[in-house]
């Protein structure tokens, strides 16, 4: 599973084992937003995502994308060597409370809003490359 | 301008109504023209009654109801509801039912307040028409052809319909502000870290905020008292005690400086009678004694490209918890990520989907920096625009959105026209500042036109201090 958030990513191929995936172009750095967004992008993004699409869905979802980063490229013109980035409005970090037991969310009250349950866990389909 | 949350809790807490009353006339309204509206995913009229025969129990035995007594109040459907499904207008969350509350339902129902639903939205609050929900559009209450803006176009038309006399929802780009404003009511965006969100299903961490609409903004400010303050379940909320927003109430704006955002004004696509009615907004507080002059805020052009990259990308990652595993929808599969892909792909709807790849593919490396984080740099020139502004303003003004309500399908197939929509909000949230729409006339159409008032981090009460003048001021009411 945790190998396919690698960058680049490795997908299983259809014969077994892994490959790296051909992401189209060089994401590159040089300051200067991307050209719009091809549809072997989108698929492969899709893909992380854990989506679907179908053909007309992929050409829909490509245009649409390629839209809005187009829309996007109006920061290129912004002079931001130096700026900090902000992640956050306000610099809160670390922020602790005293390690006091309390009561928690109730087990079976949990347990009953999932798709599917065994004993006192959550059940799964098999994870890839593990035996049923 | 006492509104009907003021009014509906006075009476209350004074024994000239009940409780009990007060609700099935709410319910008497939702029963006539709620079907027209669809301002609901769920009418929850029995917590309501049962609700409200408390708050009439407490006055009858002489305890305090709370300062909210009998206010019937609608809530956004991304609000936790313990044993009341909460679905946030997805397939993937049809019928869960949340184990828990959300404290700013905990606080509203301490405070007396009467749940009568749980309002529709665009799914996941992405959108800003609420026509991107999965149990259809809600319509706006003054124009049945028309959209109630969003993300939480429900909570606002529930408002403007009369449905409950105030409501909540949640603003990560606009989506109180701009459905407040073509629903002709007040809603708030309050600083980031005001309101505590534990309990919000998260759309954009570093952007999401819960507030109230209301019909007036004075019972808007007094729920968003009850609302806020510190909770160390969240640990974006703030320490310590804050002012209260209704604080500078009846004060009157004499001395006060407003800067008139110029470049939200003449943004693209702004339309003619909007931008008039902001002059005429400026005009008014000019008349009431405020020093008004145009500010230039540059960088605020760029808040829309910026916010595209950061919200979808927060999104990304937020949204990854619905994989079939632990509540929500599951579509079945060989193996695991055969499950993942198709309960994502069946639960999610089109728009979700096309901000989870738009994040997804911002934060890819070879693109997060030139697209997440050139974002968070820009998020960074927007605060240094305000904090300049700031030393010469007490507030900003501009207007909330750029049309009055449009029709149902208008800009469905266009995604970049409906993002344009939330030009005018976008700025407040990269910065983490509070901003109300405030009803403020009409266009050429007859639908209501919101202004909207900018405030620095913690300026709500001078927020609502400057929005109460212009609710005066405003040419005709905002409520249908």
């Amino acid at each position: 599973m945790r190998v396919a958030y690698l960058d680049p990513p490795l997908e299983r191929s259809p014969g077994g084992g892994c490959r790296r995936v051909d992401r189209g172009r060089p994401g590159r750095y040089d300051g200067r937003v991307a050209q719009p967004i091809s549809e072997d992008e989108v698929a492969h993004v899709a893909r992380l995502a854990r989506l679907e699409l179908s053909q007309a869905e992929l050409e829909q979802y490509t245009s649409q994308l390629a839209q809005v980063l187009e829309h996007a490229a109006d920061i290129e013109a912004l002079e931001i060597e130096g700026v900090p980035p902000t992640a956050h409005p306000f610099p809160l970090v670390n922020v602790l409370r005293e390690d006091v037991p309390r009561p928690c969310l109730d087990r079976d009250e949990v347990l009953a809003q999932a798709p599917d349950v065994d004993q006192d866990r959550f059940r799964i389909p098999r994870i890839l490359g593990e035996a049923p | 301008m006492t509104g009907p949350v003021e009014a509906i809790a006075r009476a209350v807490r004074q024994g000239e109504v009940r409780a009990v009353e007060v609700l099935a006339e709410h319910l008497g309204r939702i029963a006539r023209t709620e079907p027209d509206v669809h301002a609901f995913n769920l009418v929850t009229s029995d917590v309501a009654g049962r609700q409200a025969e408390e708050v009439d129990r407490a006055v009858a035995e002489g305890r305090d109801p709370g300062p909210l007594a009998g206010v019937p109040v609608a809530l956004k459907d991304l609000l936790c509801t313990r044993g009341v499904p909460t679905t946030c207008s997805s397939r993937v969350l049809e019928g869960w039912v949340p184990p828990y509350d959300a404290t700013v339902v905990t606080r509203l129902a301490e405070a007396g307040a009467v749940f009568v639903g749980k309002t529709n939205m665009d799914e996941f609050a992405m959108g800003s028409s609420t026509e991107h929900s999965a149990f259809g559009p809600t319509r706006n209450p003054h124009d049945l052809s028309r959209v109630p803006g969003g993300s939480s176009g429900g909570s606002a038309a529930a408002v403007a319909a009369g449905f409950a006399a105030a409501s909540l929802g949640s603003d990560t780009g606009g989506s109180i502000r701009q459905p407040a404003a073509l629903c002709g009511v007040v809603g708030a965006k309050p600083t980031y870290g005001l309101v505590s969100r534990y309990g919000l299903v998260a759309f954009a961490s570093s952007l999401d905020q819960i507030g109230p609409f209301a019909l007036t903004v004075a019972d808007a400010a007094m729920v968003l008292d009850v609302i806020s303050g510190h909770d160390e379940r969240d640990s974006t909320s703030l320490p310590g005690a804050q002012p209260s927003a209704s604080s500078r109430l009846g004060r009157g704006v004499a001395g006060l400086r407003v800067g008139v955002i110029a470049e939200l004004v003449g943004a693209d696509g702004m339309a003619p009678d909007v931008a008039a009615r902001v002059e005429e907004a400026a005009a008014a507080l000019s008349a009431a004694g405020a020093r008004v002059e145009p500010v230039s805020v540059p960088s605020v052009r760029y808040g829309l490209s910026a916010y595209y990259m950061i919200a979808p990308a927060e999104a990304s990652s937020n949204l990854a918890r619905y994989d079939g595993v632990r509540y929500g929808l599951r579509k079945p599969g060989a193996d695991i990520t055969e499950m993942y892909t198709a309960t994502r792909s069946a639960g999610f709807g089109a728009e979700v989907k096309r901000r989870v790849m738009l994040g997804t593919y911002a934060l890819s490396a070879g693109y997060y920096d030139a697209y997440y984080g050139k974002a968070q740099r820009v998020r960074t020139l927007i605060i240094r625009d305000f904090e300049d502004a700031y030393r010469s303003y007490d507030v900003l003004l501009s207007p909330t959105a750029p049309t009055t309500a449009f029709e149902l399908g208008a800009k469905t197939a266009d995604p970049l026209t409906m993002y344009l929509n939330d030009v005018c909000t976008i700025p407040s949230n990269l910065a983490g500042h509070p901003a109300v729409s405030v009803p403020f006339g009409r266009g050429t159409d007859g639908l209501p036109i919101g202004v909207q008032v900018l405030a620095p981090a913690l300026g709500e009460p001078v927020m609502f201090q400057v929005a109460e003048a212009l609710e005066a001021a405003a040419p005709t009411g905002g409520a249908a």
